[in-house]
């Protein structure tokens, strides 16, 4: 174990931050520290910056720039799309599903708290919502579908180009989070009303993101101030994370066959490697699935200890694992897939990054079986095989 | 989150396995977050005719805290009689490794549990009179035990040992 080296397979959770983006931001923080919405040159050139960083974006979506409001990341994103089309009324019916990233899930508890109606949508057990789900669950007042596009934690895509089609036939409004999918699948843009986006994800800063709204979605705004993002989103504009979450973008979308394809062959890899484990399994599709994410569960073992015993080998994942949560509850994404209790004690989930190599997934594959067996060894079940 | 100490006992832990020959072991689970303790008592007398717990181990599914607090209480009981044994807390345990986050003191309650039940088990196997305090703890963990074990039937030895595997 004299590996020093550190071995980072967490990128759902962030990724460092690509040379190339830092770059672009330092200016933006001393020679380039204008307020965008300044009048002097200082000023300008900031604004400048942003409208350019928000012109990148939007041509990479094919979508209008001043369709793109600039956040404080995916939680504020994904809060301004269900609360600010809830908020309009005092009622209504949202429509969302059980594998939902806590920003989406917990802002709809929210609503229901507050009497809104919510739908949450089933998912079969691979995490896939089916559209015929959402065309049943629609009524006449339901004022949003949200799903997302690609799952956090076991990387499951959904069918979003189907329900999109759906809601744009039943003229509702349709939302998907594509904070892990973004820059590395394809997004039907022409059926999204509402996208969530997050830098971090991205190799780029974190606290920046943004809401694509395409025009004419009615939304009310959550932050009340100076009436930036053209009256959406007030507070000063985070110049040097805007900045930088264009060259995130810019690099995602030009590398991104080269850059996928690469983590689709890690993840190929993994499964097959990680599966000749006894008593393993794959959760998620094993090929619908976000090209970065791969989640496992292991029998008689709990999964933060199974995390802690790789930070041991420097090798850094994560859990859905009840035991690391802060309320003991397993994964709702892995309970909704039906996985065992049994067996979503003990999940795994490895994400690459663009910074993967396959030296990181080899110290991985070298040090899981040597954990998971001394783990296994400590367990009062035992597992066949 | 956790203490050098949590970490270090989690890392290299003291007396893990399953014990040859132990006089008890005791049983325990959290519902909640699923997790799983077992613990061998071996018990014999000392010069002075005392029950005196010669040796502890243990065999544990769960976090971090759940091995480490395991690795703790066997260090902690080992050479007590079976009254100062008894009289172990979680918060003894949890003082021990530096402290644990407000969250995972339920991990240490798991452990003084085990350590608790193992005694029960032992003083019920002798046909010893059991103390009212230690026998209602007993009847509290039992009725946690009974759903865990419907939960984890598929590998326990009572159940279907074989694996599920990748479904
Ligand atoms: C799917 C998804 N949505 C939303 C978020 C929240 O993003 P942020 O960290 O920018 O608030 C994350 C990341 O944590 C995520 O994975
Ligand atoms: S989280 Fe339950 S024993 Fe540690």
């Amino acid at each position: 174990m004299a590996m020093n080296k550190n071995v980072y397979l967490d990128n759902s959770a962030t990724t460092p931050v690509a040379p190339e983006v830092l770059e672009a931001m330092i200016p933006f923080f001393q020679s380039r520290y204008g307020n965008a919405s300044s009048l002097h040159s200082e000023g300008r050139d900031a604004r400048r910056a942003v409208e350019e960083s928000r012109a990148l974006i939007a041509e990479h979506l094919k979508v209008h720039p001043s369709e793109i409001v600039f956040t404080s990341g995916a939680t504020e994103a994904d809060n301004l799309a269900l609360l600010g089309t809830a908020l309009r009324s005092t009622g209504g019916h949202l429509i969302t599903s059980r594998i939902e990233h806590d920003a989406v899930r917990h802002s709809a508890d929210w609503l229901a708290s507050r009497g809104y109606d919510v739908t949450l949508l089933e998912v079969d057990e691979f995490g896939r919502v089916s559209a015929d789900d959402v065309r049943e669950a629609i009524r006449p007042d339901t004022m949003l579908v949200s799903v997302m596009a690609g799952n956090n934690e076991v990387g499951t895509i959904q069918p979003i180009r189907a329900i999109g089609e759906i809601c744009r036939e039943r003229s509702v409004p349709f939302h998907t989070d594509a904070v892990q999918a973004y820059g590395k699948i394809e997004l039907p843009m022409d059926v999204i009303d509402m996208l969530s986006v997050s830098a971090h994800k991205l190799h780029g800063p974190k606290g920046v993101g943004f809401l694509y709204v395409r025009k004419g979605t009615k939304l009310t705004p959550l932050l009340h101030g100076g009436g930036h993002e053209h009256g959406r989103r007030s507070g000063t504009e985070n110049v040097p994370g805007i900045v930088g979450l264009g060259v995130a973008t810019q690099i995602a979308f030009e590398e991104r066959d080269r850059v996928t394809q690469r983590m689709e062959g890690f993840r190929e890899y993994l499964i097959q490697e990680v599966l000749k484990l006894p008593a393993t399994r794959l959760n998620g599709h094993p090929t619908e699935s976000l090209p970065h994410i791969a989640n496992f569960s292991f029998e008689a073992i709990e999964g933060e200890s199974l995390i802690m015993k790789l930070d041991e080998h420097h090798i850094a994942t994560s859990t859905g694992s009840a035991c690391s949560s802060p309320n003991l509850e397993p994964s709702h994404v892995l309970v909704a897939l039906g996985v065992p209790l049994s067996m979503a004690h003990g999940s795994l989930r490895v994400s690459t990054g663009r910074q993967t190599m396959q030296d990181d997934i080899d110290a991985l594959l070298k040090a899981l079986p040597i954990v998971v067996q001394e783990l296994r060894d400590m367990s009062p079940f035992k597992v066949g095989g | 989150m956790y203490t050098e100490k949590v970490i270090d006992h989690f890392r290299e832990p003291h007396n893990r396995g399953k014990m040859e020959n132990y006089s008890a072991v005791g049983k325990v689970g959290n519902i909640v977050c699923g997790d799983v303790m077992w613990l061998y008592i071996k018990v014999d007398k000392n010069d002075a005719g005392q029950d005196i717990i010669t040796d502890i181990s243990w065999e544990t599914f769960g976090c971090t805290a759940a091995i480490a607090t395991s690795s703790m209480v066997s260090d902690i009981g080992k050479g007590k009689t079976i009254e100062e044994a008894i009289a172990v807390t979680n918060q003894d345990v949890a003082s021990e490794l530096g402290g644990l986050p407000p969250i995972k003191m339920h991990c240490s309650a798991l452990a003084a549990d085990a350590l608790n039940e193992a005694i029960y088990a032992y003083l019920i196997q002798e046909k010893r009179s059991i103390p009212e305090a230690l026998q209602k703890r007993h009847d509290h963990i039992a009725k946690e035990m009974a759903q865990l074990e419907e939960r984890y039937a598929a590998f326990t030895e009572k159940g279907n040992s074989k694996p599920r595997g990748c479904e």
